[in-house]
């Protein structure tokens, strides 16, 4: 009567099978992919971060943490960012850079955004194709061409601050005009007929109904222009005469190959605040501003891939 | 009348810049390329007009670039680079995207903030980070001495191929992931279930639905890293230095720099224009393609 059924106790698993088993278990959530994700995000940042760290190090050390100081920024009277001639007037050199650009790119390339839009006479096409050209060239071709330029056709120019403004202005424009006009696009153009049916001249129908529709994309694009200004280094470096045009990037690369001290990494650091704060503020105005618009969110992300993608 | 010439009239001020100081400073390249060279000053005379060129030092850059010339190593060195650097970068950028477009669910926004944070770093202050690390008595090397894998500190920053490509990789990826991404999200979840559906298994789902349908984002991603790492000078100059692992950005940047035979440069940049031509008209002609969807939408 007594049949015991011995129950036949599963395999015992080594650690590494089931763990194995967690992983790719093709049932549960896509594990392996899960952890591959933040291993890339750990690889792609942590670096980063940690030069970011060692702009504090209280040492001339890069590599070996001896404590928290903030004398890389401003509390060695010689080697400080603060304090160093060289690195100060590279962050003058960078802003003024980065400022001019904002100021002359940003209204060319909403022009050109809406006159490409709007116009499809027979110019269109090329100034189309000729617009998105700089946007794939490499820039050691761009930094070569434009310095052939100003030292051999427009002399008057030479190398220096004009230059680089003048250089930094011609790879901006075709971000801006990317990004107005992605939001050219998604407004359409009914708001205008509208005003034209009720009798506003084009002239009025741009200033009063397109331009108001327009800001926030003419505000994302001048954050955009005054970080990719602040990121450049090769067309800087192509048209620097040396000395007060040195830019902050190019601090950056002679630094770096030759023995940089912290203060190389708090200069960058300075930088990567700018530029981050530069492009937030950006996003959020253009959030701010399209919010309870219809699709509002879908757009915002289109506008920022499409600026993205552009990069 | 004036409503004619309203909208020309607000493209002409970009239009004329671009002209001035995009395509004129691309013919002054080609007239110091195919022109003379002062025989006192040493300086490079342009000739403006084509039917004077002086053909030269462009034959002079391709003899140096063909098998047995001067720079046959650095050509190979640098297609073979950016070729690896491409795989790799397909490789590891690939699953994020994938998996950020696909599975991450409530954590999307805050990978996709993640994935793009990198773009706005300046790539030196990236590059600058990597030497930090790699620096004879840097984190890498005292992790690998402390866990035995290295019995002695390497000298990953004396001109190592291995630390170049991993440096493109590290630099690049981002602009690559992004396009692979906003491919991957634009994929009909529909066309999924409908090959699930039909039987197909996850495996022949992803080969023969996702991954034809996410080769647009995988040619633009690799055309839009590949244009800049075939210009590249800087990354090797940081993190190697070394003539062994020079490329072809770094023949031009020494002959401007350091040579002081800048017609030597401006040939080699006319043939590095030339042959990444193909490549730039390609993403040029999908961009234009799809701002012309976008307008007839």
């Amino acid at each position: 009567m007594t049949t015991a059924v011995e129950v036949q106790a599963p395999p015992r698993l080594s650690a590494w099978s089931r763990f194995r088993g967690w992983l790719t278990n093709p049932w549960g959530r896509p594990r392996f992919l899960t952890l591959f994700t933040w291993m890339y995000m750990v690889w792609a940042l942590i670096p980063v971060l940690i030069a970011v760290q060692f702009s504090f190090n209280d040492s001339r050390s890069r590599t070996v943490w001896q404590g928290f100081s903030t004398r890389w920024y401003w509390g060695d009277p010689v080697d400080s960012v603060w304090h160093d001639p060289t690195l100060r007037s590279a962050l003058a050199q960078s802003l003024k850079l980065a400022t001019a650009d904002v100021l002359i790119a940003t209204p060319i390339g909403v022009l050109l955004a809406i006159g490409l839009a709007r116009w499809s006479g027979w110019g269109s096409r090329p100034s189309n194709f000729l617009m998105l050209f700089p946007l794939v060239t490499p820039e050691i071709v761009m930094g070569v061409s434009l310095l052939l330029l100003f030292t051999h056709v427009f002399t008057f120019v030479g190398t220096g601050t004009t230059a680089q403004i003048l250089g930094h202005v011609t790879f901006s424009i075709s971000f801006v005009v990317v990004i107005v006009r992605g939001r050219l696009f998604s407004i359409g153009r009914q708001y205008e007929e509208a005003a034209a049916d009720l009798g506003a001249s084009p002239t009025v129908a741009l200033y009063r109904v397109l331009l108001p529709l327009l800001t926030p994309a003419i505000i994302a694009s001048a954050a955009v222009v005054f970080a990719i200004s602040l990121d450049d280094f090769v067309i800087s470096q192509w048209l620097s005469k040396g000395g007060e045009t040195d830019t902050v990037p190019i601090q950056i690369y002679a630094a770096t190959r030759a023995a940089p001290l912290p203060s190389t990494n708090a200069i960058a650091t300075i930088m990567m605040v700018l530029t981050l704060v530069s492009v937030t503020a950006g996003y959020l105005v253009w959030r701010a501003f399209t919010r309870g618009e219809r699709r509002a969110g879908r757009e915002a992300v289109e506008g920022g891939r499409a600026a993205v993608e552009m990069r | 009348m004036y409503r004619r010439w309203l909208w020309p009239g607000f493209a002409l001020p970009g239009t004329v810049w671009l002209i001035v100081l995009f395509l004129v400073p691309f013919y002054a390249v080609v007239a110091v390329a195919f022109g003379s060279v002062d025989p006192i000053l040493l300086q490079p005379v342009p000739v403006w007009n084509p039917l004077e060129w002086n053909v030269g030092w462009i034959v002079e850059v391709l003899e140096r670039l063909a098998p047995n010339g001067e720079w046959f190593g650095v050509a190979v060195r640098t297609i073979v680079y950016v070729a690896i650097a491409l795989g790799l970068s397909l490789l590891i950028g690939y699953p994020v995207a994938y998996y950020i477009a696909r599975h991450a669910g409530r954590t999307k926004s805050l990978l996709l903030i993640l994935l793009i944070a990198p773009l706005w770093i300046n790539y030196l202050m990236r590059m600058l980070a990597w030497v930090n690390l790699l620096a004879p008595d840097g984190y890498v090397n005292r992790f690998l001495t402390y866990t035995h894998v290295l019995a002695e500190p390497r000298d990953w920053l004396g001109g190592r191929a291995s630390t170049v490509i991993l440096a493109l990789v590290y630099g690049y990826i981002p602009f690559m992931i992004l396009p692979l991404f906003a491919a991957l999200d634009r994929i009909d979840r529909s066309h999924l279930e409908a090959a699930r559906d039909l039987g197909a298994s996850p495996f022949s789902t992803f080969l023969h639905v996702t991954l034809p349908l996410s080769k647009a984002g995988i040619l633009g991603g690799a055309v839009l890293i590949a244009l800049p790492m075939f210009g590249d000078y800087y990354t090797p100059n940081v993190v190697s230095g070394a003539p062994q692992t020079s490329m072809i950005g770094n023949q031009i940047d020494f002959y401007f720099h350091y040579g002081g035979q800048p017609t030597i440069g401006a040939a080699t940049t006319v043939v590095l224009a030339a042959f990444l031509t193909v490549l730039m008209a390609y993403y040029v002609w999908t961009i234009h393609r799809a701002s012309q969807e976008a307008r007839t939408a």
